[in-house]
């Protein structure tokens, strides 16, 4: 029954999309209010898909086994948290997410935006039907969340238990919102391009979009990496992991868009690459999800899946790529670029593009390069991390100074060039402190000094820019956010210490600095796993630490997960990760002390702030 | 012969290719530097030359009853049903590390029969076993 309702009506939504298709083109040339016809079907197909959506959710709540996606990914024991978080936890349901995220936002879109031009609006519901159809083709054909099983099974496969977490049970949600955020602007750009409407009024519309995508796409990396660090107890927060990088790729994009678009709102300048950035981060993000679903990228993330579905999606990308280049090379008039000086903001934003391109540029190269090589040669290869830190370190040193010196600049031309007394007071102490810092390394100690001085310096200005009342304060919050978070990253990669055992029950071991003692184990039943904690001990310097990492051993399906135990202060975060391997008394134990893990999340979280105050002076 | 303009348009024009050629170049100078090559045991025996100093990974099957601890190491034997190589690794084992199980070993080769693993691979499902791997037990 439940199955029919979901199926039934994911069919009357395509039905709608088409009717909306067709609605569009024909009244694309009124120029009176906007059709009736075209906001009942946008409410409608919202309403439709939202239904689905719920029943699939209701499935999983009451754990309706003839439902398939159900019987997969849920079980009877499993907690009613992540009962709920198992909609999403799986391929189908996560689609079903996708398109619920699609048609809420051209609602919003079409409700939000009456002030804006008639025939803009209707080619934006135009292209973003587009993708809805697409995406609808997909999860009925190739993805369907609501296929029979007969007869009905009573018990679930149960949903993997690493994905058992609350950081990763609203990771894709808020990822996606992230995501999806981008699909109006793709669309709307599009719809400008056509419509010749790349104006002012366009580009602070096109802001409020760029921040919404911009703010989730922050909060949605932050937990991803939240999740790893403890859940996956690599003790690390970034791998530059294929699954990771795609997710950075759209962040580097959006992030100059917004920089970006401000250039065109205020001087109507950057046109072309306005659009062009706006294309391409949909693109991007849609590769993105193609490149995870389709498991062509090599990924320690990897969940096993099915690579036929990757066909669909990359002919659907092709097809978006291809509509996205006639458009943008029949209609992109060429642009007459209004003067700028070399030293002025709209100079200083450019440069924060190009970085950001670079950055990107970088991260692309490396995350598929592996598969190119692959299909040419046959050679198997993985870009390590040593290649990104390589490339991206040394580049932040000019972008941080320019990050510092930037936002104090004028439109058009910078009047006056105030060196004044205090800054360059805060730009020796920041290379002092820093020396202070860097010498403690035998190695690379002019390199560090740079790097850390210049994060240093941007925290300074950013500090004493707070109380500017010339500058915006979203900008003001976010920059701060950002020379806290790259400070932090600095330190936390110079500064982390680890010890690696294997320990009998009551053995304990001296390793450099740490003696290490495995103390006890206890075993407890709990919900739909077993426990077992272990009490461990790190000494150092007279100073006694105890914790209790945990191992969970799931029944269904059959697995084990780790959970670390960690003791967070706001300098610094010790951890000790257990793991055990069947018939030996061994237990496999790891203790790391990081520095300035929490800064790292709190200024995430300040980044994203920066962005919300944004959004919300711009709706005023 | 040109004016100012031209010349100083063409200075910046030649200075942005010069970058874009240093950035080009920097990007595939580091990438060849840090490409980690994959293998299986039998490809290791198969191998011309080997790169004492470069980073391989090797994946396969944990052989049955090849696992043995100590309290700073852990050596195990890897095998693609064709071949064999002995790994030797100090450091935390993923969770789902565990025998007649796929894996993939990160690491110096010390010669065609002994791996010295720095890393060594995690996987989050059960069910999924690296492409790499399953092709080398497939052929």
């Amino acid at each position: 029954m439940l199955n029919l309702i979901g199926n039934y009506s994911l069919i009357l939504a395509l039905i709608t999309s088409f009717i909306l298709l067709f609605l569009s083109i024909k009244n694309f040339k009124s120029d009176s209010n906007l059709n009736f016809g075209i906001v009942v079907s946008i409410s409608l197909q919202s309403i439709l898909i939202c239904i689905s959506f719920l029943t699939l959710l209701f499935s999983f709540i009451i754990s309706d086994f003839s439902n398939l996606a159900v019987y997969n990914n849920s079980h009877t024991t499993k907690p009613m948290f992540y009962r709920i978080s198992g909609t999403w936890g799986n391929h189908e349901g996560s689609l079903l997410l996708w398109l619920l995220v699609l048609s809420l936002f051209i609602s919003i879109f079409v409700f939000r935006t009456k002030k804006l031009l008639i025939s803009f609006r209707i080619l934006t519901i135009f292209f973003q039907q587009l993708i809805i159809t697409g995406f609808l083709l997909f999860i009925i054909f190739t993805s369907n969340p609501f296929q029979l099983i007969i007869p009905t099974p009573t018990e679930g496969l149960g949903l993997n238990p690493i994905l058992q977490d609350p950081a990763l049970a609203i990771h894709p949600p808020i990822l996606y919102l992230g995501y999806v955020g981008t699909s109006i602007i793709f669309s709307s750009s599009l719809a400008a391009l056509v419509c010749r409407y790349t104006n002012k009024e366009w580009a602070s519309d096109l802001k409020k979009w760029t921040l919404i995508s911009w703010i989730f796409l922050t909060l949605g990396i932050m937990l991803g990496s939240i999740w790893a660090y403890y859940e996956l107890g690599w003790g690390g927060f970034w791998f530059w992991d294929p699954v990771e990088n795609v997710s950075l790729m759209p962040w580097f994009c959006l992030t100059a868009l917004l920089h970006c678009t401000s250039v065109l709102e205020k001087r109507s300048n950057l046109k072309s690459w306005t659009i062009i950035l706006a294309l391409s981060t949909f693109i991007l993000s849609m590769s993105g999800t193609f490149l995870v679903r389709s498991g062509i990228l090599n990924s320690v993330h990897t969940f096993a899946n099915d690579p036929e579905r990757g066909i669909f999606v990359l002919i659907f990308l092709t097809v978006l790529i291809l509509i996205s280049l006639t458009i943008y090379f029949k209609y992109n008039d060429i642009e007459k670029l209004t003067r700028s000086f070399l030293l002025s903001k709209e100079s200083a934003i450019v440069i924060n593009n190009w970085f950001m391109m670079y950055f990107l540029g970088v991260v692309l190269v490396g995350t598929i390069y592996p598969i190119f090589l692959e299909v040419i040669t046959k050679e198997k290869i993985s870009v390590g991390p040593p290649y990104f830190n390589q490339l991206i370190i040394p580049f932040l040193i000019p972008f941080l100074f320019i990050m510092a010196i930037g936002p104090k600049l004028d439109w058009i031309k910078n009047k006056k060039f105030d060196a004044k007394f205090t800054k360059i007071i805060l730009l020796i102490l920041s290379i002092l402190i820093s020396y202070l810092i860097a010498k403690n390394f035998n190695t690379q100690v002019l390199y560090s000094t740079l790097l850390i001085s210049a994060a240093l310096y941007l925290f300074f200005i950013s500090i004493t820019d707070l109380k500017n009342e010339k500058l915006k304060l979203s900008q003001k919050v976010s920059h701060t956010a950002f020379s806290i978070l790259i400070i932090s990253i600095i330190l936390n990669s110079l500064f982390s210490e680890e010890v690696s055992v294997n320990l009998k029950k009551g053995e304990e071991k001296q390793l450099s600095n740490y003696l290490l003692k495995f103390e006890n184990i206890s075993k407890m039943e709990i919900d739909n796993f077993t426990s077992l904690k272990a009490e461990i001990h790190v000494i150092h310097n007279d100073n006694k630490l105890k914790f209790y990492p945990e191992l969970r051993l799931y029944k269904v399906p059959e697995t084990i997960t780790s959970e670390a135990a960690i003791k967070t202060s706001l300098f610094s975060d010790n951890l000790v990760v257990v793991n055990y391997l069947k018939d030996t008394n061994y237990l496999n134990i790891r203790y790391q002390k990081k520095p300035f893990m929490l800064l790292i999340w709190l200024s995430a979280i300040m980044l994203a702030v920066g962005g919300l105050i944004g959004l919300k002076k711009n709706f005023k | 012969m040109y004016g100012k303009k031209v010349k100083l348009r063409f200075l910046f024009l030649s200075l942005i290719l010069a970058v874009l050629i240093l950035t080009i170049f920097l990007v595939l100078k580091s990438l060849e530097d840090n490409v980690v090559y994959f293998i299986s045991p039998t490809d290791i025996k198969e191998l011309g030359e080997i790169d004492y100093d470069k980073k391989y990974r090797v994946g396969g099957m944990v052989k049955k009853n090849s696992v043995s601890m100590s309290s700073n190491q852990i050596n195990f034997i890897i095998t693609d049903l064709k071949s064999e190589i002995s790994v030797k690794f100090s450091g935390v084992i993923p969770n789902l590390f565990s025998e007649e199980k796929g894996v993939v070993a990160e690491g110096f080769l010390k010669d065609r029969n002994f791996l010295n693993a720095s890393k060594i691979l995690a996987k989050h499902d059960e069910n999924y076993m690296p492409p790499e791997v399953k092709e080398a037990l497939k052929d």
